[in-house]
């Protein structure tokens, strides 16, 4: 037979075939979020208010200013970032896994000319743009509480929607070996929670030792915070003897890259999932 | 069967779980417009086969084209002409009735208007008129299968796979899936069936195949492998010792198989040999009934209980 490669398990790295019908699980997913909105929406709102409150007025009330700035504006960026985070990897994880192990949703989608790939691109298409979706909301959130300070705020929801795609692959990845749902508090516990309160989120990273800075800079959250902090807030100070301009390039290229790495493992991983 | 133009053709067709053969190099070929019924215990591979066919998945070895089309390299063209209706529940709870409908539609490019128009004549005709705005987890078991068989049509296929239609329904529901059956046949529509309900494979199937542990053990239309694995006639009475020898010197070929407290005379004999019998010799509760494919199943593939 002239097609051996089809035969075996596919690669970890092949370049998934995608047509518009990407968009059509999109749309299904859409529709949903669409029917049930007043529920998926007030979460997102009210989360971040409560953070506002609570360590902005509250806690705030007690820091004089940090790196020339109010805490409650200091952590504002953060909490959007924060909200690419979560929209789009409980999205993947939790939601996914409903949709393709209790639904079956995804084996009803592959009997039809959409492919297990597009299924999988679909679905991360849909997490990047619940990310999106929160983000918009909380940063409607922090202008409402009179805490934006650049106008270049508006590109950050764009940004949330490649942010979230990357957090959307990743997520993915711990789905495609998730053996059940309780499986994925694993990666809840072990990688979001550290990221939200290490990342330079709720304090700068320059109090921490520059191994540590390291190390957090290899964490995804971190860049998304660093670009929404110079977006946002207007203040980003030098991590690593690298000024703000620089820092917000190579958050940017990390994003990039990371995100087409995961992209492409997560669809293939889930592939080889859902076919064997 | 006007045409003779063979549909779906597999060759050496092999897939392996692991260390499991679940299906073993079978070879069958399917005609254009043929009901063909797939027979099996629990864990033969039936279910595997259908889903390699709708390439849901990859084959491990072998060849298996539908309309011309390999599984390996042409899925999206196979799958636009092929409606499925799997064994499991995977209707959509996030909709209702209707945009379970639309949204499978769409997956197909079927225009809105188009999908709306196909989607309401399948919940008429199968019914679920009543149930169009209702969400899914309000439907019984029997109108979730009737939906699932109403969403294979909305592509209007030329294959249709059904994968036990119709475990878990009533019996009015039962002939209203046989009646589409029947009706899709007319229209040349080739269809697979797998089922555990031999009446079903008897009445609705053009040619049977027994499959057993991942391999194709008959293959034949339902009368001619009655005829040839078990005969005209069936006759059953209770059991008794004593009657035995009897028996066996009435009917020296006939296969005797005691099923607890009852026995099965099974003979390749003509029609009326079994009451020949019954008139010398009269005994109480006894039963001439016609072989059937049930009888051949049993046969080919023992008593013994399948777990899968």
């Amino acid at each position: 037979m002239s097609e051996p490669n089809l035969r075996k398990s596919p690669a970890r790295f092949t370049i998934p075939k995608l047509t518009d019908r990407v968009w059509k699980v999109w749309r299904r997913n859409f529709d949903v979020f669409t029917k049930t909105i007043k529920v998926n929406f007030l979460p997102s709102l009210l989360e971040p208010i409560l953070y506002l409150l609570a360590f902005g007025f509250g806690l705030g009330g007690f820091i004089p200013s940090i790196q020339g700035q109010s805490y409650i504006a200091f952590i504002a960026p953060a909490l959007v970032a924060i909200s690419v985070m979560n929209g789009s990897f409980f999205e993947c994880t939790f939601a996914s896994f409903v949709r393709m192990y209790f639904q079956k949703t995804f084996d009803a989608i592959v009997a039809t000319p959409v492919s297990v790939e597009e299924v999988v691109a679909g679905e991360l298409l849909w997490g990047a743009t619940r990310a999106t979706i929160n983000t918009t909301i909380v940063l409607a959130v922090v202008a409402v509480f009179g805490l934006i300070s650049s106008p270049l705020f508006l590109i950050v929801i764009p940004l949330a929607f490649f942010g979230g795609l990357m957090f959307a692959s990743m997520a993915m990845c711990f789905t495609s070996v998730a053996p059940n749902i309780d499986f994925f508090n694993f990666p809840s516990f072990l990688f979001l929670t550290p990221m939200f309160f290490l990342c330079g989120t709720f304090f700068p990273l320059t109090s921490l030792p520059s191994a540590a800075q390291g190390v957090a800079m290899a964490l995804p959250l971190t860049h998304v915070v660093n670009i929404t902090r110079g977006l946002v807030s207007g203040h980003l100070e030098p991590i690593l003897g690298l000024s703000p301009a620089v820092l917000i390039l190579v958050s940017f290229a990390w994003i990039i890259a990371v995100t087409i790495f995961f992209f492409i493992l997560s669809i293939n991983l889930m592939k080889k999932r859902l076919t064997s | 069967m006007g045409s003779s133009e063979v549909i779906i053709e597999a060759k050496g067709l092999t897939k392996k779980f692991d260390d499991f053969t679940a299906v073993d190099h079978i070879s069958f070929k399917v005609q254009k417009g043929e009901c063909v019924g797939f027979l099996g215990p629990n864990g033969a591979g039936k279910t595997t086969t259908v889903r390699m066919i709708y390439c849901f998945l990859p084959p491990t070895g072998g060849e298996l084209t539908v309309a011309g089309l390999s599984v390996q390299t042409q899925c999206r063209e196979i799958k636009s002409i092929i409606g499925v209706a799997p064994q499991e529940d995977n209707l959509d709870p996030d909709f209702t009735t209707i945009k379970n409908l639309t949204v499978y539609a769409r997956y197909f490019d079927i225009p809105k208007d188009e999908a709306l128009k196909r989607a309401d004549e399948q919940l008429k005709f199968f019914q679920l008129e009543e149930k169009r705005e209702v969400p899914i987890m309000a439907l019984s078991t029997g109108m979730k299968r009737r939906l699932i068989f109403a969403r294979a049509l909305l592509n209007q296929p030329q294959i249709l796979l059904l994968d036990e239609p119709t475990t878990g329904l009533d019996p009015q529901a039962r002939h209203l899936v046989w009646d589409e059956v029947r009706h899709l046949k007319k229209k040349q529509v080739t269809i697979i069936l797998t089922t555990h309900y031999m009446d079903e494979a008897e009445v609705l199937c053009d040619r049977i195949l027994i499959i057993d542990k991942g391999k194709i053990i008959e293959d034949g239309k339902p009368a001619d492998l009655v005829k040839k694995h078990i005969g005209e006639d069936v006759l059953e009475l209770d059991y008794d010792e004593r009657l035995l020898p009897t028996l066996q010197e009435a009917f020296p070929d006939a296969r005797i198989e005691k099923l607890s407290d009852r026995m099965q005379i099974f003979t390749d004999k003509p029609h009326g040999v079994f009451e020949g019998f019954l008139k010398e010799h009269p005994i109480q509760n006894v039963t001439i009934r016609k072989a059937n494919v049930e009888d051949v199943f049993l046969k080919l593939t023992g008593r013994g209980l399948r777990e899968e």
